[in-house]
């Protein structure tokens, strides 16, 4: 039951684009097409549960035995900025299809910050590691989805005949917010 | 280039927020009031000035090859002296801006000017670069949250025009997409016309 109320939270309430602004530099920049948000969307979602188990095991059993969690925000950074590499590393030998899928995604991560943001915010809410990795999926679905209504809405934002000046990002930016309107219907599920 | 032109370049004419659309996520999430877009504002510049004056004095010690994460780390230094500071000084401030000063090392803006600009030119120009750069971030978030705190509560501030909720919305999240897009109109055709 728990775990329910965190994923319906994660991916409808508190949609971390669309309520908490987190990720929004590739929800504008890369949510042109739909193909290459899924393949966005997957990356984030692969990265995202790693990270968070990463970074909430170094969490609770280095930062906060040794007392020296005022380095968090250091030693969070480094963890998934090495991780995004390994992880490239990684499936580039194991899995070139998988590579090919997600590969050009992979080094934008790590200037996403829905990720780092997401495993701040599970120590935050002092979630244990089971909650924290419920939270990680269901925040990526939640991103994906976003990502993915948004592209459609952008599709046909290109055959249609724009103001002049609102052309291209400025219409993108207030379309996402009458996503975000609908988005806030949710408000009180939970 | 000179130096003024160097400092003024990041105020409209590289606005990093509305022309290069770079740190969006700040952008959107703390400016519901105007005092919170300028201490969020203040505390990007403050990270971008140091980084930005530590990356060109070690320019020529730090191998090609590992640079980036180099930057990283001396960026993340420096967010953790301002969560620090501002929590131990401004805790209300620290309270309100959250998850989002954490946040600044993920900023592109601050990496993005230390890669593209600190690590070619000289300990001067890239302070002058960096303060410009931070200040014209501030400006934008600022100018965002005023526009938000007007419309959505009358009041700019925290000083209230009128005593009743105005549109609300625009101190939501949906508001904060509609605003910035309108602004951005609004600085794209601005700059059409000066060109």
């Amino acid at each position: 039951m728990e775990y329910a109320i965190i994923i319906i939270a994660a991916i409808f309430v508190n949609n971390i684009v669309l309520a908490q602004f987190l990720g929004v530099c590739p929800f504008v920049g890369v949510s042109g097409k739909i193909s290459t948000s899924v393949g966005m969307g997957g990356a984030v979602l692969f990265v995202m549960t790693l990270a968070t188990v990463v970074t909430w095991l170094i969490q609770n059993y280095i930062l906060v035995p040794f007392e020296i969690t005022f380095l968090q925000t250091i030693t969070f950074i480094l963890v998934i900025a090495s991780l995004v590499q390994m992880v490239e590393i990684i499936l580039k030998k194991l899995s070139p299809s998988l590579y090919g899928a997600l590969g050009v995604f992979l080094p934008l991560i790590t200037t996403n910050c829905a990720v780092l943001g997401v495993a701040i915010l599970t120590i935050q809410k002092d979630f244990n590691l089971m909650e924290g990795v419920v939270f990680a999926i269901a925040t990526a679905i939640g991103f994906t989805l976003a990502m993915v209504i948004f592209a459609g809405i952008r599709e046909h934002l290109d055959n249609m005949e724009v103001p002049k000046g609102m052309a291209g990002v400025p219409i993108a930016l207030v379309s996402a917010g009458i996503l975000a309107l609908a988005f806030m219907g949710f408000t009180g599920l939970v | 280039m000179s130096q003024m032109k160097n400092f003024t370049k990041g105020f409209i004419k590289e606005n990093p927020v509305f022309v290069l659309l770079l740190g969006l996520c700040p952008v959107l999430g703390v400016t519901s009031s105007a005092f919170n877009g300028l201490g969020m504002g203040l505390a990007t510049t403050f990270v971008l000035v140091g980084s930005n004056s530590v990356v060109s004095m070690i320019k020529n010690f730090i191998p090609d090859k590992v640079r980036i994460p180099a930057f990283i780390v001396i960026i993340a230094s420096f967010v953790t002296i301002v969560e620090l500071v501002m929590q131990a000084y401004l805790p209300v401030l620290f309270e309100q801006l959250g998850l989002f000063i954490p946040l600044i090392v993920v900023n592109c803006i601050v990496l993005g000017r230390a890669e593209a600009f600190a690590s070619k030119n000289s300990l001067g120009s890239s302070v002058v670069d960096g303060l410009g750069m931070g200040l014209g971030f501030a400006f934008a978030l600022t100018l965002l949250g005023g526009v938000r705190e007007l419309l959505g509560s009358g009041a700019l501030f925290d000083f209230k025009f009128i005593e009743s909720d105005a549109m609300l919305v625009f101190v939501l999240a949906p508001g904060a997409f509609i605003a910035l897009g309108y602004l951005i109109a609004i600085i794209n055709r601005l700059n059409k016309k000066n060109a």
